[in-house]
């Protein structure tokens, strides 16, 4: 059971987290951080979004915002969102990473940092490669990683680098079956299963 | 670096040290930083400097103390863009503009300048109003580097569209192409925006208020402080201020939830402008 679970994802993530957020059982109470690529200048509508199908608490992340149960952070456009050892948040303008800001990749590091053992990441459709290291590292200090089945993704380039980078320390599922995996009752058997 | 040993307050234990021998060695006061932009910072200077650790690194430091300044770029560079936020811009036009009409002469600070972008967008902001004669605008920031380039005025080329752009959206009333000119390979800032400008060092960790303005402008500063930091620069910026001064911060920053916030009205609060009562 993690602490923590950061999603991150670009094309084609909304879609896919719309139908992954709802899909949550009610015993998934960890915190969950949440990257998607936006244009800079941008008001995100992720979170409205996200209000109408969960009643889980979504806000915009804001600085020092401490983490909670059963809420849900959204990154604001223009700030990476970081988590800190401290089980707060933060945003920092330092330059874009992989041509992007917010960049998954910035969360899922700082994560791993943080939480270890207790994070888990989630990396959804894409059209490029952020967040692929960032899940990477999370596999290394021993937290679970989960990428979106490539072939159900919108956009398969960013869970294939996940994929890449992680071979079968990878658990790959399509959405939804991905929310099920998710809960804490989901057997190793399960976890380790392919789609 | 792999953050696994935590000292008494819960930090990274090895990073704690680093910057432990930072202070000392080079005066520079990092220790209240917050710790997840940092680590990713010093990260990537353990690649740069093709070392394995911090603990590396604060050795090749000692021995090398010429290499800090090259450090110092990871440490604190911030990329910044003209008139950023141009909600801000306008906001501080509408609003903060006409109180400082009232005054004879004018200062203003701008808090952690890095390379200079925003008190050249001030600057041309308040030409733009007729108040630039009457008009000093303090500049600081820590790193030596980034003062001087500020100081040049010459911004790259391909950064000019971006600028324009956003000078354009923060309602400028010409075009951002009559405050420069083309020279050595960049565009150089109008020299009597440059002449308004004092750039100088001093660190809202370590240093106290020196002057009395009337607009404080401190962005995307204090989000890299822990709280305690936040205060103590809060409290600078805040005794800088003359009576009904403003404070403006990065858009997502806020006064909510720091103890001087009492002392402050909201003057305009999506463009996170805050005014002394």
């Amino acid at each position: 059971m993690s602490d923590l679970i950061v999603i991150g994802g670009s094309a084609g993530a909304l879609e896919a987290l719309l139908v992954l957020v709802p899909a949550l059982a009610d015993d998934v109470i960890a915190p969950i951080a949440i990257v998607i690529h936006l244009g800079a200048n941008q008001r995100s509508l992720v979170p409205d979004l996200l209000r109408k199908v969960t009643r889980r608490t979504v806000v915009e992340a804001e600085d020092k915002q401490p983490l909670e149960a059963n809420f849900i952070y959204v990154a604001p456009p223009n700030y990476h969102l970081l988590v800190e050892r401290t089980g707060t948040l933060a945003l920092s303008v330092d330059e874009a990473v992989n041509f992007s800001r917010p960049s998954i990749d910035v969360l899922f590091e700082s994560a791993a940092d943080a939480y270890r053992t207790r994070c888990t990441g989630v990396l959804l459709s894409g059209a490029n490669d952020d967040g692929a290291r960032g899940l990477q590292r999370i596999a290394d200090a021993g937290g679970r990683a989960y990428v979106q089945a490539p072939a159900c993704a919108n956009h398969p380039t960013m869970p294939d680098a996940g994929l890449r980078r992680l071979g079968p320390r990878a658990r790959v599922f399509p959405i939804p079956e991905l929310a099920r995996a998710l809960g804490p009752t989901a057997t190793a058997a399960y976890a380790e299963g392919r789609p | 670096m792999d953050p696994q040993v935590t000292d008494t307050d819960g930090r990274d234990a090895e990073l704690t040290a680093f910057l432990d021998a930072i202070y000392h060695a080079h005066h520079y006061d990092f220790r209240s930083y917050s710790e997840a932009s940092l680590l990713r910072r010093l990260r990537n200077a353990l690649l740069y400097f093709k070392v394995p650790s911090l603990t590396r690194l604060k050795d090749k430091l000692l021995r090398e103390p010429s290499m800090f300044t090259e450090l110092l770029r990871f440490l604190t560079v911030q990329v910044s863009d003209m008139f950023r936020d141009p909600s801000y811009f306008r906001a501080l036009r509408a609003k903060v503009v006409p109180y400082l009409r009232t005054y004879a002469s004018l200062k203003l600070w701008v808090a952690g300048c890095a390379t200079g972008e925003e008190a050249y967008s001030l600057a041309i902001l308040l030409r733009e109003e007729g108040l630039l004669d009457r008009t000093m605008i303090y500049a600081t920031d820590i790193n030596p580097e980034a003062l001087r380039s500020a100081q040049d005025g010459v911004y790259d080329t391909e950064r000019l569209a971006r600028f324009s752009e956003n000078y354009q959206l923060a309602g400028g009333a010409g075009s951002l192409s009559d405050h420069y000119s083309a020279a050595y390979g960049g565009a150089l800032f109008d020299r009597k925006l440059r002449d308004a400008i004092v750039f100088s060092d001093h660190s809202l960790a370590t240093d106290s208020a020196f002057a009395e303005v009337q607009l404080v402008s401190c962005r995307n500063v204090l989000i890299y402080f822990e709280r305690e930091l936040q205060e103590r620069a809060l409290g600078v910026l805040t005794e800088s201020l003359c009576r009904k001064g403003f404070l403006g911060l990065g858009l997502k920053e806020t006064l909510r939830f720091t103890t001087l916030a009492p002392r402050f009205q909201e003057c305009d609060a999506e463009a996170r402008i805050y005014q002394l009562l």
